[in-house]
Formats: C-alpha cells, sequence, structure tokens
C-alpha cells in the first residue's frame, strides 16, 4: 500500500509537487534563518565578549560597580599569584588580564610644546610576551590600516581616525595624560607604530591600544590589573557555562563585606548584554512556530485543492470497501512522504546556503558604521546541531497539520455525498 | 440457479431533507434477487434507480424498510462493517469509469486486492485473469488517459469484478459509450455474469441495456411500477 501511494505521488505532481515546493522553500528559509540569526546574535556576542565583557569577567566588586569608568583606582592586585590559581581551578577557561584606561593624548613638537592632543579610550593588552591569542582576539593584524604591529617596548597603535586627526603618522612621539592607580598624574611617552581600523564607530574614534607592561609603568599598576577576562575553550559563548563558573567563582572569592573582594560576572549580566543572549532562544522559538503557522496554512489550501481535485477518487476507493479512516490515513502518510522528503530537500538546499554565510559571510560594515554599539563588520551565519533538525519540525509538521485541516473537511461528508461525485 | 436470495428489500423508503420538509425519494420498495440475476432498474431520471442502487452497496442506508444484502441489514452495519462487505462483495461499475488517473491499468485493478491484502504472486495472477476476461491483458501498463471509452468501461468492469464479488452494481454503464462499445461492454458482463454467477444490477434507461438484461424492473416515483423476467434457456 505505501509503495501504492509513493507511486501515486511521483506520479501525480499536481498532489507532489506544490506541497513538496512549499515545504521545501519553508524549510530551507528556516535553515537560513536559524543559522543566520544563532550566527548574527553569536558574532554580536563574541564581539562583545573579545572587546569588553569577555565570557566572563573578574573585577574587584567596587571597581563593578562603576566598570563604565574604569575606575582603575579600585584594581585587583596581586595579578600574578591570582592567575595562576584561577587558571588551575578553572582550567575550561583561558584568562588574560587588561587594563582599560581613560586618557589624553597630547602630541609634542620638536620643542616639547603641544601640537595636538585628544581623549583617548586605551586598552592594555599583552602584545609582547610571544603569546599571540589576545592580538588575534582583537583581529589587530587585520585591522591594521598603516605601520606594524607594536614590536618592542613602548610602541603603541592607535585609531586611524585619531592619528589623522592629531597629524600623527608612524615613528611620532605621542604623550599619555592620565591618573596612576594612586591617582597622581601619570605622564607616559609612546612610539606611535601603526594605525588601526576596526570598521565600527565605537572603537574607531580614540582607541588607543598599547601592551599590558606599558600601561602597568603608565599608571604605576606593578603586579595589579583592571579587569581579568575569561574565555571559552570553545570558542563561543555558552550561558551555561559562564553562569556555572561565575557562580563557582563567586561562592570562593566574593564577600558583600570588602569591596575589594573579586567578582566574577557573566556576559550576559554586564552591559545590557543578556538580552542578546535570551533573544537567541525565544527568537528559535518565534521562527519555527510563524513557518509552522505560514506553511500550514498554504499546505492546507493546498491540501483543500487537492482533495477537491481527488473526490472522485475518494469516492472511488470507499465503494471499493476502503474505510473512511483509511482514506484519511493513507492522506496523511502521503503527506508524511511529502513532508519528510520536502524537508530533506529543504535542509540541504538551506545547510548549502548557511555553510556558504558561515564561511564567507556578509559584510555588514558600511550598515554599521555609524552605530554606536559594538557590532561587527562581516555577519556570519553559524551552525550548530539545532540548525541540522530545526527545519524538520515546521516542515513535518505543517505538512501533517495542513493535510489535516483539509482532510477534516473531506472527512466530514457524507460517503453518499462523495457518490454524487462518481455519477457524474 | 435463482433461488438463493441474496437481496432481500421491504417496504424501503428513502427520504433526503429538502428545504424545511422532505423529499422521498424511495416509496416503499419491496424486492428480492437471487443468486446470478442480470437485472436492470429502468425508469426516467430522478426515479430512483441510483438511490437504490446505493443502498444496496451500502453506500447509504433506508430511512425506512430493510434492505437485507448477503444477509446483513444495511441500515444496521457500522461503517467499517459496510466497508468491508464492499472490499469482499460488492463492485460498482459508474457511468464515468472512475479509474484512478495516475496508475497503470494493471494497478487499477490490483487496487482492490491491495486492500484485502492478498500476496504479490496471486495478486499478480487474479489481475491478469480479470483483464484476461475484458480482453485487455496488452493494455497492462496503459494509463487510463491512453484508453478509449469502451477500454477504459472494460478496465473498470475488470477492477469490479478482480476480488470475485458476489454482487455488482452498474450505474448507467453505457451512458458515455457508442453503440458498438455498448454491446461489447454488455457482451462481456453477461458473460463474467454466465461464467461466474456473479449478480447484475443495473441502473439504466439506455435501451441496449434494457435488451441484455433478463429481468426488468420498472421505477417510476420511487416505487415498482413493473418487475417482469424474461425466461431464458
Ligand atoms: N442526496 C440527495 N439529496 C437530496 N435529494 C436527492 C439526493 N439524492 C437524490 N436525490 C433526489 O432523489 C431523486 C432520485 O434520485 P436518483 O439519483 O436516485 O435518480 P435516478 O433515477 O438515478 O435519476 P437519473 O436517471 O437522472 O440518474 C431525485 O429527484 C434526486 O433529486
Ligand atoms: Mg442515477
Amino acid at each position: 500500500m505505501i509503495r501504492f501511494l509513493f507511486k501515486g505521488l511521483l506520479r501525480d505532481r499536481h498532489r507532489s509537487l506544490l506541497p513538496f515546493i512549499v515545504t521545501a522553500t519553508g524549510v530551507m528559509l528556516t535553515v537560513v534563518f536559524h543559522s543566520w540569526i544563532t550566527g548574527v546574535i553569536g558574532n554580536s556576542i563574541e564581539f562583545n565578549a573579545r572587546f569588553a565583557a569577555g565570557h566572563v569577567k573578574i573585577m574587584t566588586r567596587a571597581y563593578s560597580e562603576n566598570a563604565a569608568q574604569t575606575p582603575n583606582d579600585l584594581a585587583i592586585l596581586g595579578t600574578d599569584t591570582l592567575l595562576n590559581v584561577i587558571s588551575a581551578q578553572f582550567p575550561e577557561m583561558d584568562f588574560v588580564e587588561r587594563i582599560y584606561f581613560a586618557g589624553l593624548i597630547d602630541v609634542p613638537d620638536h620643542t616639547g610644546e603641544t601640537r595636538a592632543q585628544g581623549p583617548s579610550m586605551g586598552m592594555g593588552i599583552d602584545m609582547l610576551s610571544g603569546n599571540q591569542a589576545e592580538i588575534e582576539r582583537l583581529n589587530i593584524p587585520s585591522s591594521l590600516k598603516s605601520g606594524s604591529l607594536p614590536g618592542k617596548r613602548r610602541e603603541v597603535l592607535i585609531s586611524n581616525a585619531f592619528a589623522e586627526k592629531l597629524g600623527l603618522e608612524s615613528g611620532d612621539t605621542l604623550t599619555l595624560v592620565g591618573s596612576t592607580m594612586y591617582g597622581e598624574l601619570a605622564l607616559y611617552n609612546f612610539t606611535l607604530c601603526g594605525t588601526i581600523e576596526f570598521g565600527t564607530t565605537a572603537l574607531d574614534r580614540g582607541t588607543v591600544i598599547a601592551d599590558i607592561k606599558d600601561v602597568r609603568e603608565a599608571l604605576n599598576m606593578d603586579d595589579a590589573t583592571g579587569e581579568i577576562l575569561g574565555f571559552s575553550r570553545t570558542g563561543y559563548y555558552d550561558h551555561e557555562e559562564a553562569s556555572l563558573i561565575a557562580n563557582r567563582f563567586n561562592k570562593s572569592y566574593a564577600s558583600e563585606r570588602d569591596e575589594f573582594s573579586l567578582i566574577m560576572k557573566s556576559l550576559a549580566e554586564q552591559n545590557n548584554m543578556g538580552f542578546l543572549v535570551e533573544y537567541s532562544g525565544t527568537l528559535q522559538g518565534i521562527l519555527v512556530f510563524v513557518f509552522i503557522m505560514a506553511m500550514s496554512l498554504i499546505l492546507w489550501n493546498a491540501g483543500l485543492l487537492g482533495g477537491l481535485r481527488r473526490y472522485g477518487e475518494f469516492g472511488m476507493r470507499l465503494a471499493i470497501g476502503e474505510g473512511k479512516g483509511h482514506v484519511y490515513k493513507t492522506m496523511l502518510l502521503e503527506s508524511l512522504i511529502i513532508g519528510i522528503l520536502g524537508s530533506m530537500a529543504g535542509i540541504i538546499a538551506g545547510m548549502g546556503i548557511s555553510f556558504y554565510l558561515q564561511r564567507y559571510g556578509i559584510d555588514l560594515g558600511s550598515m554599521m558604521k555609524n552605530a554606536s554599539i559594538m557590532m561587527p563588520q562581516v555577519f556570519r551565519a553559524r551552525i550548530t546541531a539545532t540548525t541540522w533538525y530545526i527545519g524538520f519540525i515546521p516542515g513535518v509538521f505543517s505538512a501533517l497539520f495542513g493535510t489535516m485541516l483539509a482532510g477534516i473537511g473531506i472527512y466530514k461528508r457524507q460517503t453518499a455525498q462523495l457518490f454524487k461525485e462518481l455519477e457524474a | 440457479m435463482n433461488d438463493e436470495v441474496i437481496i432481500k428489500i421491504e417496504g424501503l423508503k428513502k427520504h433526503f431533507p429538502m428545504g424545511s420538509g422532505r423529499f422521498t425519494a424511495l416509496n416503499g420498495i419491496d424486492l428480492s434477487f437471487g443468486r446470478g440475476e442480470f437485472a436492470g432498474l429502468i425508469g426516467p431520471s430522478g426515479s430512483g434507480k441510483t438511490t437504490l442502487l446505493n443502498i444496496i452497496g451500502t453506500l447509504d442506508v433506508p430511512s425506512e424498510g430493510k434492505a437485507i444484502i448477503l444477509g446483513e441489514s444495511v441500515g444496521d452495519l457500522s461503517a467499517g462493517a459496510s466497508a468491508s462487505m464492499r472490499k469482499s462483495q460488492l463492485g460498482f461499475i459508474f457511468q464515468s469509469y472512475n479509474l484512478f488517473q495516475v496508475y497503470t491499468v494493471f494497478e487499477n485493478v490490483e487496487f482492490p486486492l491491495l486492500l484485502q491484502n492478498i500476496d504479490a504472486s496471486k495478486r499478480k495472477k487474479m489481475v491478469l485473469d480479470a483483464l484476461e476476461w475484458v480482453g485487455l491483458t496488452d493494455k497492462i501498463k496503459s494509463k487510463p488517459a491512453q484508453l478509449s471509452g469502451g477500454e477504459s468501461q472494460r478496465v473498470a468492469i475488470a477492477r469490479s469484478m478482480v476480488k470475485r464479488p458476489s454482487i455488482v452494481l452498474a450505474d448507467e454503464p453505457t451512458a458515455n459509450l457508442d453503440a458498438a462499445n455498448s454491446h461489447n461492454v454488455l457482451q462481456t458482463m453477461e458473460k463474467l455474469n454466465r461464467e461466474l454467477h456473479t449478480t447484475f444490477i443495473f441502473a439504466t434507461h439506455d435501451d441496449k441495456v434494457i435488451g441484455y438484461v433478463r429481468r426488468k424492473i420498472f421505477l417510476f416515483d420511487g416505487k415498482v411500477a413493473k418487475d417482469e423476467k424474461i425466461e431464458q434457456n
């Protein structure tokens, strides 16, 4: 009987082609949207993680309460030992120290008088230890606009636009005017070695990137750091993993009474990033639901039209002695076959597109130019385990659901009524 | 041959709802049929031929009275029981053939056997036998669209006969056929009736059909106006 139905489906393109195309298209879109949304949200999360939040971040409690001001007077002390301890305690994370600082960049002329000046946001990261992790995390090599990466102490990178504004070129000297960890005036000379452009306004206005050792020296932060960022070795932010680690950390380090006690925050707990993380899950649910509804409606109608065309056939089958329930079941079985085949075709097509989008991505840099939030320039789809099967849910479900609705109309008709169609 | 009664109809009435009242399509029918009859329900349009045939075929139920088919009362059969009765004991032939367009001649004739879960090798033999009866063994791979009207109706006959039912009900089987094809189809059915003792009941107003039947039941306004048996040997 199944073979018999199969033959009918293959030969009767009215019966199979439209539902097949509808299912395959819907499933393809579901798959592509899923991987794309997962990718875009994931990309935004990772971008924020890399530049600002980490997957988790350790700060002193006092620092964390004012983290936007990067109050380095509330920095973490004894970082060398601490790093060793937490690296052993949380081997699933890669921990790095960063010092974010605000300051004035002053460009002196040959007499030492100020030639140009501008406010800057600085970042002290590890660039000279030989470990490339941070340099790559911040995508510095491919963001280099001119000059080269720092090769020795006191070399610094600044935003290309900032350099132009200040009239700076590689090799020029610039002075950081800031305040030390103890609130004293800090003056520190750097040599410009290159300029960078990330393609994101928020980062391209006045960023200064220096090696953390120089920043420590400049701000008198010996064996101290503003923040310790932790990155999951999986490469992706996993909210559950991050929360668990933060809980474990806080159990042993955090204290309500001591404002210099350490506290760990997951990415979702920082800078209103929580909504992105939550959004991602909700969006998947909405997506599948919308596709089920839309496709069910189309397939319901297709099923009704197909059913009308097949009244004669159904009537004859009842006359031959097939039970009504059996006719209905064969309709469902037919739609299940189409649903599965259509879903497989849709998944193959959707995966093809998703793999392309994952590999090459889409450059939305021009749209992001003026975005004040931190967003990457190139968005890529991201295929997860869910992407592989999510298409089956709307595909099979709507095929069955559409036929069920269409079938009820046929099923409800009196047998004798179906026979009227046979007499003509 | 005619002494075993397989259809017994008593005081049968059929009403259809119409507007606020009802319309009586069959108005007190008493009839019985023996095994192997070749009978025609004859009457003008609207006289109730199809309605009666549908009740005999368990596709519809009496409003009043009884229709006992092969020992079962049509009105009392569950949907499943009437379907299984049709599956094994009843064959239908319609004016418009109603072949399954996407299936071949062979597959069309095979369908009733699939419903009965008959195994493939036996099925094949039964289908080929049935196509042999109607002289279409050379068309087994054709699709209905490639057949003439006469050939299509012969496939429909094979499909109704393949399971060797006790009763075949034919509603205007020649209405779409020319004279030559009508005779061919009627001769085919007459031959099967004689060889297999299948009871045939026609609903018709076609003189060609009337010329073949051995019993003429004239219906008028939902009543039997005349019931004529033609004795032959
Ligand atoms: N389902 C129905 N609902 C209402 N009226 C019906 C229904 N079926 C049949 N009738 C009416 O019952 C009467 C008998 O119909 P039936 O189809 O039995 O006639 P018939 O003898 O087969 O006619 P024809 O030669 O035109 O096929 C007709 O007047 C028809 O309109
Ligand atoms: Mg009729």
